[in-house]
């Protein structure tokens, strides 16, 4: 997982409340057998419509999603957080998270990053009149910047240090690599394998 | 304080204690850090686990505790030609690839140990007491009737023991389910099929969230490996993570000779291990219910979740008659969709199709108890019976015990070891409105095939059902 301390990207104003992650990736989608390469079924049934906020070439190449209330509910599905990354995605903001989504994009080092409801219009707003603006997310100092606004989020303290730090759960428990080894010098001979 | 059987091989296997790092106060404390003795995989659940191996260039730490196998994709029929799914087929060349770069022995179709991947690991002695084992399948609560503590995980998961050989664990509670009779016998007709859908229907399919079951008591004493193996496989469709059972002789005697047991002076030091694997006399169990076997008889689901289930004697139950507002509800929703009238009999459902197989219900005994009923008898007309062995060593077996003559000539089809009709991801499924009376573990909706209606049932029960053609238990053939 790739560490996350700032991040400066264009910011892309997602004005709906409810995505749920049937909408972020819908099943048909689900079928493939690698991690990667899930940016097609990113809101594929949105992005068939011409006026799809992602279809306009001031937002086409966005990093940082600002969305309504209530983004990735629904299905645990972990494909949401993985074609929101494949697409380009470093951060999502919005005021309300699905709990399974938010857990999911902490796994997979996409910064989940909650702000008040008043604080996305205002971002909307930014970003709809100056398309294709760059937003700033410094999860350092818990804030969006884009160009005059700034506004706080919050975001639980284990993900956070967890980001900065670019620890996935894997790299976490490889901190105690010397002691797996040390478990491991220590197993039983009759203990089977699977080789021999 | 005495410990549980869960908790003495919880203990025997936590490389680092959770929440004893100086800094856990500010972030949290960490869960427990446990060590994973044997991984078991399959094509459906492990391509995306190695993907994120190698994007973080991460190598398999070992290879040699993990072990794979093709079984929820696989065709039963014609397994010699290619696969005609691409979907199916995509999966099984990306496992062989996997296995092939990251050095995991692999038992491809056509092999004599490929089948359901919890079959073949306690056929190979793989299992064995007090281990922890995972697998990207929530039916890994089989391997417990070893007294391991194993237990089904997710993808992210998967690449985590793939990568580190353990998993991070918060605690568990533990319920002990005891099953007693007077004399520890099952009455007539009665398997360990129709113990686990008794005690799933009284503590319902969430009763065991949050639980590691253990289950005692006399009956489970003298029952067989494979019974106990069809226990703890349904662990988990009553919410529990995992279930064990205590090893006794019966599990070593299943374990000696096998190809992965320990022989000679390391059998002994296993066995000084194993013989101290039992709950104490002074530890308690969180919770505990008991099971009256004396009072048991045949059982069959008749809605659309495993907690759905009546003894075979009882009618479809009125939805209308049910105290709870929620169970109400979804006794409706479930008759409605499986095509049923309150207070019609049990014994009189006509079903299309019996299935015989999955890792709950697909091992030698299973097919030698079908077999026995089925002998000298015919399938009914009309009904169509799949025997799928959980695995192609079952399946040689069967056959060497002249099993798959009986079938056949009973009009039932013979096929090839896997999943198959247990989840329908194959081409065995059941068309809308079929109905089937199956040895598997989930009567979902559309589990066997879109539309398609499911009775868990036993071995025994699923045999002369379809030699009767409508639910029914062997005393009914007399
Ligand atoms: S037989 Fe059924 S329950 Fe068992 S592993 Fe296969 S699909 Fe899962």
């Amino acid at each position: 997982m790739k560490a996350f301390t700032r991040h400066t990207g264009v910011g892309v104003p997602l004005r709906c409340s409810d995505v749920d992650t049937d909408q972020i990736i819908p099943a048909a989608y689900l079928k493939g057998v690698s991690r990667t390469g899930f940016q097609d079924g990113l809101f594929a049934a949105w992005r068939a419509r011409e006026d799809f906020v992602l279809n306009h070439d001031a937002y086409r190449n966005g990093s940082v999603l600002v969305a309504g209330p209530d983004f990735g509910t629904g299905s645990s599905r972990e494909h949401a957080v993985w074609a929101l990354l494949d697409y380009g995605f470093r951060a999502v903001i919005s005021p309300r998270f699905g709990d399974i989504f938010r857990g999911n994009a902490g796994k997979q080092g996409l910064l989940a990053a909650q702000c008040e409801r008043a604080d996305v219009e205002a971002l909307w707003d930014v970003l709809e009149t100056g398309p294709g603006s760059e937003v700033t997310v410094d999860l350092v100092e818990q804030t969006v910047r884009a160009k005059d606004l700034t506004v706080d989020f919050t975001i639980d303290g284990y993900t956070r240090w967890r980001l900065l730090e670019g620890l996935d759960d894997i790299a976490l428990s490889l901190r105690h690599a010397r002691q797996i080894d040390a478990f491991e010098a220590q197993r039983p001979s009759w203990l089977p394998t699977t080789t021999t | 304080m005495g410990r549980t059987l869960a908790a003495k091989v919880w203990d025997a296997h936590v490389v680092h204690r959770g929440g004893s790092d100086p800094d856990d106060d500010l972030r949290g404390a960490a869960p427990d850090l446990l060590y994973i003795d044997l991984h078991l995989v399959h094509e459906v659940t492990s391509p995306q686990a190695f993907d994120g191996l190698r994007l973080a260039a991460r190598r398999l730490r070992r290879p040699d505790l993990t072990i794979a196998t093709e079984d929820h994709n696989v065709p039963t029929t014609d397994i010699e030609l290619p696969i005609a799914d691409a979907v199916s087929r995509t999966q099984m060349e990306t496992l062989r690839r996997n296995c092939a770069e990251f050095g995991v022995r692999l038992h491809p179709m056509g092999d004599l140990e490929q089948g359901i991947v919890h079959v073949m690991g306690p056929q190979l002695g793989l299992t064995q007491p007090g281990m922890t084992v995972v697998c990207g399948d929530s039916h890994t609560s089989t391997h417990g009737a070893f007294g391991a503590l194993a237990f089904g995980i997710g993808t992210s998961e998967v690449e985590h023991v793939l990568a580190t050989q353990t998993l991070p664990l918060r605690p568990f509670k533990t319920m002990a389910v005891i099953v007693q009779s007077r004399d520890g016998t099952l009455p007539t007709g009665v398997t360990s099929k129709d113990i686990i859908l008794a005690v799933i229907a009284r503590i319902g399919t969430g009763g065991a969230a949050g639980y590691i079951l253990e289950y005692r008591g006399n009956v489970i004493e003298q029952l067989s490996m494979e019974a106990r193996m069809t226990i703890c496989n349904m662990s988990i469709e009553a919410g529990a993570r995992a279930g064990m059972i205590a090893p006794d002789a019966t599990t070593f005697a299943y374990l000696a000779g096998r190809p992965h047991a320990p022989a000679g002076a390391q059998w002994d030091a296993a066995m000084r291990y194993w013989s101290g694997l039992h709950t104490d006399a002074d530890a308690t169990f969180d919770v505990q219910v008991h099971v009256d076997a004396d009072a048991l008889t045949p059982f069959v689901t008749w809605g659309t979740n495993p907690g759905q289930g009546l003894p075979l004697s009882e009618r479809v139950p009125d939805p209308e008659q049910m105290s709870d507002e929620g169970e109400r509800c979804a006794a409706r929703k479930a008759l409605a969709y499986m095509g049923l009238q309150p207070g019609t009999p049990l014994r009189e459902i006509a079903v299309d199709t019996v299935f015989l197989g999955s890792c709950t219900n697909g091992r030698i005994e299973d097919l030698r108890a079908a077999a026995a009923v089925l002998a000298g008898r015919q399938v009914r007309e009309g009904v169509r019976m799949l025997v799928v062995p959980g695995s192609m060593r079952v399946r040689a077996q069967a056959e060497a015990e002249g099993l798959h003559e009986v079938f056949t000539a009973a009009g039932a089809q013979w096929r090839s070891a896997g999943c198959s009709m247990c989840l329908g991801m194959n081409s065995d499924q059941l068309a809308a409105g079929e109905r089937c009376a199956s040895t598997s573990n989930r009567n979902f909706e559309g589990r066997q095939g879109t539309g398609g209606r499911t009775h868990l049932v036993s071995p025994l029960v699923a045999a002369a059902t379809a030699i009767r053609g409508t639910l029914s238990s062997p005393t009914d053939l007399n």
